[in-house]
């Protein structure tokens, strides 16, 4: 029951935020929601109901890895929206409230999706929640950034139809009855048709690759994060990919039972390296702090691909990692998005100086853009470590070398940004445009939260996260 | 599998060489809408008894397909006020060229992959490649955003084709297609808001250019 309010009650809440009538206190709604969410998923963390296996939604040891995290970032961000539109009067936000929770109740269907059909459906119709919120600031830049959004995410989305198919019918040659759940087809293993697994397995992984931003599918992502608000690039890269990327892993798992597994993961190890190469060439030659973000945030997709290409121990890396990527990516948008109001542009050619106007951002980003590239005690380096550990111990030396590699150019790309925009003397048109903003403590407090949860994940792991990960690993890979 | 399906899934090829080779938006949309009845005429053909969830995936793709996305989109085209396509990305011949290509290449491929005794010697699977292939070039290969809407809806359909073989063993994911025409109807809708609010003058995609590295 409890898992089933995780999907409902967001949705009363889009109903209420429909009917509210005053544009001033609507967005209030967003943080009371998102409160009861991040609650209700925290109790199922720590006491996970059990499963019907046959059911086709439900708070199994996958969702309970990963669905906490988004909807922590969720509830951070959303206590975030109330100043950030308290600064938009000008825009009528009905529909992006009411967008945004919807995001939250069907990212929470598409985590505890246990079926092919009801995974499809949530993800396709997160894709489209989030048109509306793209498009909120309104500016011919904004509708290319949709345009994009829509066409890449279209294209990615049918794609994925056409591989849930394909394994459908899969299921089907190999005397299935029609039963899509994933338990139902893991069961079937070896059963499943051989050739329509592997056209299934490509057209899913680039299909949901898309989604997730995985190279070369990521071309709409760097004019999404840029144009859109910053709640809503954190929202898109940490807790929309996630869902994108445990319906690989989903997949995954039954390609793996079809006895395919070693296709599979040579596949993701290629993507994912490809997505690390293209994000550390292009993270080298961006002049744009938000696109920045997109590009980093592609290259954490690479990890998390590479993490689930080597088998249990690999996967349980990568959920680790999933944690650390939604928080620590969710305080580098926020402060970036505080810089980026401050300064009224998000190119590096504009902007500079930024730690005398905006002090206490500027503090953010830097130390975010520290956790975010790996150093030490924040997560991400911890996560990292342990991908790289697995895959020495599972003789991927040659590319965990070419992973660490692109770590360090990420690095360069990153500092070269971050510190052009945080030093220096501030130009006098970006002094003119800062007076408008006040760092209050209520776009300063929820960036500075999701640094803190970064530290804390690298130096206190958590044992029921641990746990939580170690049943996902187990779930999705019987034999580690 | 009985012949007058294959005769429309036929049809429906011959469609996609038309929307190929169409310069001018009008007859692209009609090809395409021409497309979405058939397809929706498919399934009642298929069964002897008419089961009311086939019958109503039909009726939503005949009346989605075939009659609002081509109204939508003929309004867009009114309010951008365009009605050819000029110079493309890949021209016309080439593209026309590519698809009559990938139609044999389809047909080619469909007889390599292991089919149930009852799909065998069907159109179906062909022709869902066909059309995909057909969807991509549209998409990759015009400038204008209606022609790469309507690619996107020809994608859809072969994807819609191939979801028949499997209409009545998982009919859920068949009727999920419907929300892929609620993503057009989305995209098509954009740039008609898009453009009452802005004049957004010709809706060439190759002005989309501002964000790039």
């Amino acid at each position: 029951m409890r898992e089933i309010l995780l999907i409902l009650v967001p949705f009363v809440g889009v109903g209420a935020a429909a009917l509210w009538r005053s544009d001033r206190t609507r967005p209030w709604l967003l943080p009371a929601v998102s409160l009861i969410h991040v609650v209700l998923s925290f109790w199922l963390l720590v006491s996970p109901p059990t499963v019907d296996p046959g059911a086709w939604l439900g708070f199994d040891p996958l969702a309970r890895a990963v669905l906490p995290a988004v909807s922590l970032l969720f509830f951070v961000c959303a206590v975030y929206a109330v100043p950030y539109l308290a600064l938009r009067p000008e825009r009528p936000n009905r529909v992006f409230v009411c967008a945004l929770l919807a995001v939250l109740g069907l990212l929470s269907a598409g985590h505890q999706a246990r079926q092919l059909a009801v995974l499809w459906i949530a993800t396709e119709a997160v894709t489209l929640a989030a048109v509306p919120l793209l498009h909120f600031n309104g500016t011919p830049r904004a509708f290319e950034a949709t345009w994009k959004y829509l066409l890449v995410g279209g294209t990615g989305i049918a794609l994925s139809l056409l591989g849930s198919l394909c394994l459908g019918y899969a299921s089907l040659r190999g005397g299935g009855v029609g039963d899509l759940t994933f338990v139902a087809l893991t069961a079937q293993g070896a059963g499943l048709s051989r050739p329509w697994v592997l056209i299934a397995w490509v057209l899913l992984l680039v299909g949901y690759g898309t989604k997730m931003g995985l190279a070369p599918m990521h071309t709409w992502k760097p004019d999404a994060y840029g144009e859109a608000p910053g709640i809503v690039g954190a929202i898109l890269a940490g807790a929309v990919t996630s869902v994108a990327f445990t319906a690989i892993l989903r997949v995954r798992a039954v390609v793996g039972a079809a006895g395919q597994g070693h296709v599979a993961d040579q596949t993701l190890l290629v993507i994912g390296l490809f997505s690390m190469v293209t994000a550390a060439v292009f993270l080298l030659s961006t002049r744009d702090f938000k696109r920045m973000l997109a590009y980093s945030s592609v290259e954490h997709m690479g990890i998390l691909s590479i993490g689930a290409a080597l088998g249990g121990a690999g996967i349980w890396a990568a959920l680790f990692h999933v944690w650390n990527n939604s928080l620590t990516k969710g305080a580098l948008f926020l402060s970036a998005a505080n810089i980026r109001r401050a300064a009224g542009s998000a190119s590096m050619d504009e902007v500079r100086g930024m730690a005398v106007l905006t002090p206490r951002s500027a503090a953010i980003f830097v130390a975010g853009m520290f956790a975010v590239t790996a150093t030490p005690p924040f997560g991400p380096f911890f996560s990292e470590l342990r991908v790289v550990r697995v895959g020495l111990a599972s003789g991927h030396g040659v590319a965990i070398a070419l992973f660490l590699v692109c770590l360090l150019f990420a690095f360069f790309g990153l500092t070269r940004v971050v510190f052009g925009v945080v030093d220096g003397r501030p130009r006098q048109a970006t002094r003119l445009a800062h007076q408008r903003f006040v760092e209050s403590a209520g776009v300063i407090v929820p960036p500075l939260l999701l640094l803190g949860f970064s530290l804390w994940l690298g130096l206190f792991t958590p044992a029921v996260l641990q746990e939580a990960w170690s049943a996902a690993a187990a779930q999705l890979a019987p034999t580690p | 599998m009985n012949i007058s399906v294959n005769l429309l899934v036929g049809f429906a090829m011959g469609l996609n060489l038309i929307a190929l080779g169409s310069n001018r938006l009008p007859s692209l949309i009609r090809a395409m809408s021409v497309q979405g009845v058939l397809l929706g005429i498919i399934p009642l053909l298929m069964e002897k008894e008419l089961d009311w969830r086939v019958a109503l995936v039909a009726l939503a793709t005949a009346i989605g397909k075939g009659v609002v996305i081509p109204g939508l989109l003929r309004r867009a085209m009114r309010a951008a006020s365009i009605e050819r396509e000029v110079d493309p990305f890949i021209g016309f011949v080439p593209s026309l060229l590519l698809g009559a290509a990938g139609t044999v290449a389809a047909v080619a491929l469909a007889q390599g992959l292991p089919l149930l005794p009852e799909h065998a010697g069907s159109l179906l699977v062909p022709g869902a490649l066909a059309s995909v292939l057909t969807g991509f070039i549209l998409l990759v290969g015009r400038s204008k955003a209606i022609s790469q809407v309507c690619g996107y809806l020809i994608l859809e359909n072969g994807i819609y084709l191939f979801g028949l073989l499997l209409i009545k063993t998982t009919p859920l994911l068949v009727e999920a297609g419907v929300l892929l025409d609620v993503t057009v109807g989305v995209f098509v809708i954009g740039i008609i808001v898009d453009h009452i609010q802005r004049a957004f003058d010709s809706l060439d995609t190759r002005k989309l250019t501002a964000l790039r590295e």
